[in-house]
Parts: C-alpha cells; structure tokens; sequence
C-alpha cells in the first residue's frame, strides 16, 4: 500500500511535468486568472520574445482592481487607471482570452468569479497574479498567488518552476460560538501563528469547524492565508464542495460530472498523512475578533482592550507597536469597544459573497447607521449584487443609510476612488490593515461583515453578539 | 535578464520588521504598463511627505546612500501582496541586493526574476551589519563565493551566506526561465495528453 499522503502531495503529484537537475519542478497550472494591474508588463514580455499564449481556453481575465463603484455608465475617470483596463482587454483579444468587462454582469473580483462560475474545482492547479488566490484552495484546489514574470511564464508554456513547500495542518476542533464567523476563524489563527508563521508552507484546515463552514466562509479562511504567511491554504474537498459545483457554467458537464466527483474525494488527505507542523486551536476559544493595529497578526477579542507595549519584553515588538499605535491614533489600555469609527467598508475577496451581505443585512435591517459614518457596501461581483437585490438585500442597505455600489476591489486596496483621508478610521471586512492601504493616514480595523454592520449602527466599534 | 555581477557599495540601513509591499509601493504607482520609473517612488510614504517633498530624516533621503546598491532591514521583509513593482522599483532605484533575516515567499521569489540578491542572515548577524551600515561602511557582495565582506577598523571581516544553488545560478547566468521551460515543451504536451485521458472533463470546459 502506498503511504498516507496529503492533498497537497497528491495534487502535486498529479501536476508534475518533470523534475529538473537543480531540485526544482515543472508544475502544470490548470487555470489562470488574469487582471489588469499584474498582466500587462507579462504580456508585453510575450510580445518582445514573440511568444503566444499557449492555452488561452484555460485563462480567464477580468477588470477588479481598478475601476469604479459608482457611476460605471460614465467609464473611467482616471486615465492611468482607463489605459491599464484598456490594455488588458486589447491583450485578450489578440491572444483569444475570454475576458469579463465592466459592462458583464459575471465581472467582478476574480477570486470571486472564477468558484461561481465553477471556473475553480477541485485537484486544479490556480495562479494568478494576485496574493490572495489562496482564496481557491477552499476548493481543494492549489492556488497561489504570483508575481508578474510568473504570469508571463504560465501564458507561454502554461506552467511553473516550483519548489515544493512544506506540509502544515491547522485544526479548528469544536463547534463555533454564536456569533462567530470564519473570518474570526482566521483573524485567531493569524494572531496564534503570526504573519510569518505560515512561510514556506502550504496550510490544510480542518476540523469540525472547518467541515461544517460553507464554501463561502471556507473561502473566507483560506483567502486569509497569505496574510498568514502561507502562499497557499487548503480544505479537502467534501460533498459540500461537490454541491456547490453543480450546475456552475464552467463546471465538468452531465456526462463527466460524476467521475470528476469521484475523482475530487478521492484527493482528500489520507488517515495517517504526515505534516511537518500541526496547530490545534479549540473553537470555543474564539471570539468575535478585530485587529487594533498595522499587521493582520494584531488581533484582539472585541471585549478586550489596545494592548499595552509597556507589559513587552521584546524590543524589536515594543518598537513597532509603539510605531501601529502613534501610526493608528490609539491609546493603549482603551477598550476596543470606545474605539469611533469614521468609516465603513463592506466587501473584498475576504467577504464579499452573497453570505457576507445576508450577515449584514441582519443586523442592517429596521436601524440606521450612525449619523457621523459613512459606510459602502461594494459586492464582489456582478451575480453577487443580482442574487443580493433578488433577496431584497439592498433595500434594506440603503433604508438603512449603506451605499449600494458595483462590484470590484475598491477599498480594500483603494486604487480606485473609493479610499480613507489621513486619520480617518474605517470598520472594514477586508484582509490587510498596513500603513496606507485603504489610502495615506487611513486607519483600519479589520473584522467579520456582522462586526463590520455593528460598527455602522454604533458608529464605534461594537459586539455583533449585542445585536 | 543581466548576470549579476560583485557588488562594492555602501548599504541603506532600514531597521525595521514586517516591512509590507504596501510600505515598498504603494496602489497609486501599480497603474503603470511599464516595468520601468518606479524607483523615484520606492518607499513612497515613508520618504516623501503629503506635499511630495523629501522628508529629511528617512534614510534614502539621506545624501551618503542616494547611490547604495544595498539594503539591510528586519524580518519578514517584503509580505502582503504579490505585486512585483515591489522588486521593480527596488531594482530600478539601484538596489541589487538586499540582507534580511526572512522574507515572505512570493517577494522573495519575485526578487531573482529581477536581478535581485535576497540574502537571509541570522537576526544577530544582521544586526553587526545594521551597525556597519549606519556608518557607512563600503561592503562587497561576492555571490560566486557567497560572502560579504567589509573593512572595519582596518579589520577585514567576512561574513558567508546561504542560497539555494539553483537560485544562484539563475542570478550569475542571468537565465531566461521561459526559455529553458520551452526547452522542456514536448514533456509538457504529453503531460497534458496524459491527463487530458485521465481527467477529461479539464479539456472540455467550454468558456461560454
């Protein structure tokens, strides 16, 4: 019999074109998404080695990071912003990628269209220039992020020089508090392994925390564990992933759909697989969780309070958080739950599916966010905002005083219009909290989309377990 | 790619940890089409203030390293996003090697694409090169030899590092890895002959 292996191990396996001289691989990449802002020095690297894309059928492209929430009729404002979007749809046309536009009802973020349009399955090997493709591992999937000499090298041969990393197995054992979400789930394990922690891994949830979550809060985990430091995070496929996948338009068709599903559970770790680190964490541990500082690894329960650099011993720790709390405008000792907040943000490839605006309109509907707050709700795709407006979602939002806007990235990174002036303070759902990220001097706290709701209506932030 | 070549420069000291792609970066310098310009813009935040002048007390702005081909800094260096403009402007402000203690793994791999020398050293060591470089201090970068060295007090000191050997080569050659993959391209037709048998339904998707 073979020996126990894990799904990592196994995909890998199954991807290898062959092994070079100098200890790295050739791995084949199934699928590759593809956006605007990491694409086009790849394909004008093409172009100069007059070198064609090898598999376009297998590459999907679409416009995220860039582009407006509002006001779309009008196009885009920002010329810099209007000739990347450009370029990437000329660059798809001339090598015959399907390309999702502004104007598509199936655009939006990119890891969030490529598992609703079943683009991402089980046992695939995903890249995208994207740090958070981890997303796709929710799956069962690899997936990792990229930089843009690797695009490049995946357009022309449709594979990658890898090393393989090591095997990590994170179990969330238990069952979640009320109130609880799998963005709590990986803000607590972030702040338990730290953004390092991860490095040179690839991470396997599991556990019967893990088991009972939704693709889309499964999604939720494993788009965060990058910011764990892990280029890549998974989750054995099960029948709720097989179920997710039916029907989906790029999902294997009537005929074949069966043995791809056999063949999908088939590649889940086996009893008895080695991993060369294994962390346990106990679901009844985990509170509702908000980060108080620059780096996704300052996590606090929200009852808690701004951690104190006095009580550190480290130095190199004392320093930087001396630097997040001047940086953040915060006291230490205050409790979080006096913290105001200015503004709020809804949405990313962390939390903007169809679940995460159903949590916030249950603690959105018949109250009004905070005079002083200004808080937008941004979808994560175009069929996100459909199914939202079908459920009657976005009424209530705008009763409610929330912006309703087009999908996209917006503020998560704020490349576009949407971003904080300096000191101002925003509730965000999204999955880094740097200096600057949401826009020079901004002030983020990162938290699940119940969390994010309750700090609308309270104009601070505030218990989700309250409401 | 150049082949990287002995480097004899000074070296910017940047004592801090978890320095984010963001901090080396920021959004408003990723919508450009081009690889090249990004220097002016490396470390934007911390080096120019909300007017765009040059705030005098960060350490690029300081006139003894405005040609530096070094930068020593702190742990988990370059983390958060994949861009790759991070190791473009690094590369395009003149920076061709940088010392640190860890990196985070998609910054790290971008920095060898781009004719950058990520060098990890023990924290302790890095902190005996912080010291040198605050001073001043001229280093040499051997990489055919894997060793940096540097006179202080009329003492030559040596200090040797450890890299991967096929990450070294990649740097000396300055090899083009599309080229030597494409080399591979009948290994890759039939491993998709192979698995398009074993796992049709990857072959039959239609893009609708």
């Amino acid at each position: 019999m073979n020996s126990p292996k894990t799904i990592y191990d196994k995909i890998w396996q199954d991807h290898l074109v062959s092994d070079n001289d100098d200890g790295t691989s050739i791995l084949y990449i199934d699928r590759h998404l593809v956006h605007e802002v990491t694409s086009p020095q790849a394909f004008e690297g093409l172009k100069i080695a007059n070198r064609k894309v090898r598999r376009p059928e297998f590459t999907l492209a679409t416009a995220d990071h860039n582009i407006p929430t509002m006001d779309r009729d009008k196009g885009i404002d920002d010329p810099e912003s209007k000739l990347q979007v450009e370029t990437l749809e000329a660059n798809c046309d001339e090598h015959g990628i399907t390309f999702l536009s502004m104007a598509d009802q199936r655009q939006g973020i990119v890891h969030i269209i490529g598992p609703e349009q079943g683009f991402t399955q089980p046992g695939m090997t995903i890249v995208c220039g994207d740090s958070h493709t981890s997303t796709h591992g929710a799956f069962g999937a690899l997936a990792w992020g990229i930089g843009t000499s690797e695009v490049e090298h995946v357009l022309a041969t449709q594979t990658l020089i890898q090393t393989k990393a090591k095997n990590m197995n994170i179990q969330i054992n238990g069952k979640l508090p009320v109130g609880v979400t799998a963005k709590d789930v990986v803000l607590k394990i972030i702040q338990t392994i730290g953004t390092a922690g991860g490095t040179g891994y690839v991470i396997e949830y599991s556990g019967e925390v893990i088991r009972s979550l939704s693709m889309e809060g499964r999604m939720t985990v494993c788009n965060m564990s990058i910011e764990a430091g892990a280029r890549a995070g998974l989750i054995s496929p099960d029948r709720t992933t097989v179920e997710y996948l039916k029907n989906r338009p790029f999902s294997p068709s009537q005929d074949k759909f069966d043995s791809a599903a056999d063949y999908w559970l088939s590649l889940a770790s086996d009893d008895g697989a080695k991993y060369d680190k294994v962390i346990k964490i106990d679901a009844d541990e985990i509170v509702p969780q908000v980060t108080w500082g620059t780096s996704p690894e300052d996590v606090v329960s929200i009852n808690g309070n701004v951690p104190d650099p006095a009580k550190i011993s480290d130095s190199e720790k004392q320093k930087s958080m001396f630097r997040a709390l001047e940086y953040m405008g915060l006291e230490p000792n205050t409790n979080m739950t006096d913290i105001k907040i200015d503004k709020v943000f809804i949405g990313s490839c962390t939390n903007g599916r169809i679940e995460d605006l159903r949590a916030v309109s249950k603690i959105a509907d018949g109250r009004k966010v905070a005079e002083h707050v200004n808080a937008i709700i941004v979808p994560g795709s175009g069929l996100v905002k459909k199914q939202a407006e079908k459920e009657g979602l976005d009424k209530i939002f705008i009763q409610s005083g929330f912006e309703w806007r087009d999908p996209g990235c917006s503020m998560c990174l704020a490349m576009n219009a949407d971003k904080l002036k300096p000191k101002e303070r925003c509730a965000s759902t999204s999955n880094r909290n740097f200096e600057g990220r949401q826009g020079r001097g901004g002030r983020t706290h990162l938290m699940s989309p119940a969390m994010a709701a309750a700090a609308a209506i309270k104009g601070k932030l505030s218990d989700c377990r309250e409401f | 790619m150049e082949k990287f070549k002995t480097i004899k420069s000074n070296a910017i000291p940047l004592p801090m940890v978890n320095v984010d792609t963001d901090m080396i970066i920021p959004k408003q310098f990723l919508k450009t089409i081009k690889r090249t310009g990004l220097g002016k813009n490396l470390f934007y935040e911390l080096r120019y203030d909300e007017n765009d002048k040059e705030i005098k007390s960060f350490v690029l702005n300081q006139d003894e390293y405005k040609d530096s081909q070094i930068l020593i800094t702190g742990k988990n260096f370059g983390c958060g996003s994949s861009r790759e403009h991070a190791p473009w402007s690094i590369a395009d402000y003149g920076i061709k090697c940088i010392i640190a203690s860890s990196y985070a793994d998609i910054f790290y791999n971008n920095c060898f694409k781009n004719g950058i020398l990520p060098i990890k050293l023990k924290d302790e060591e890095i902190e005996v090169l912080l010291s040198a470089a605050e001073d001043s201090l001229n280093f040499t970068i051997d990489l055919e030899n894997q060793k940096i060295s540097y006179i202080e007090n009329n003492t030559q000191k040596e200090m040797p590092f450890e890299l991967d050997e096929a990450k070294k080569n990649c740097l000396l050659e300055g090899l083009d890895d599309i080229g030597m993959t494409l080399n591979k391209v009948s290994h890759i037709s039939s491993f998709e002959e192979k698995q398009k048998s074993s796992n049709p339904w990857l072959y039959s998707q239609t893009i609708k």
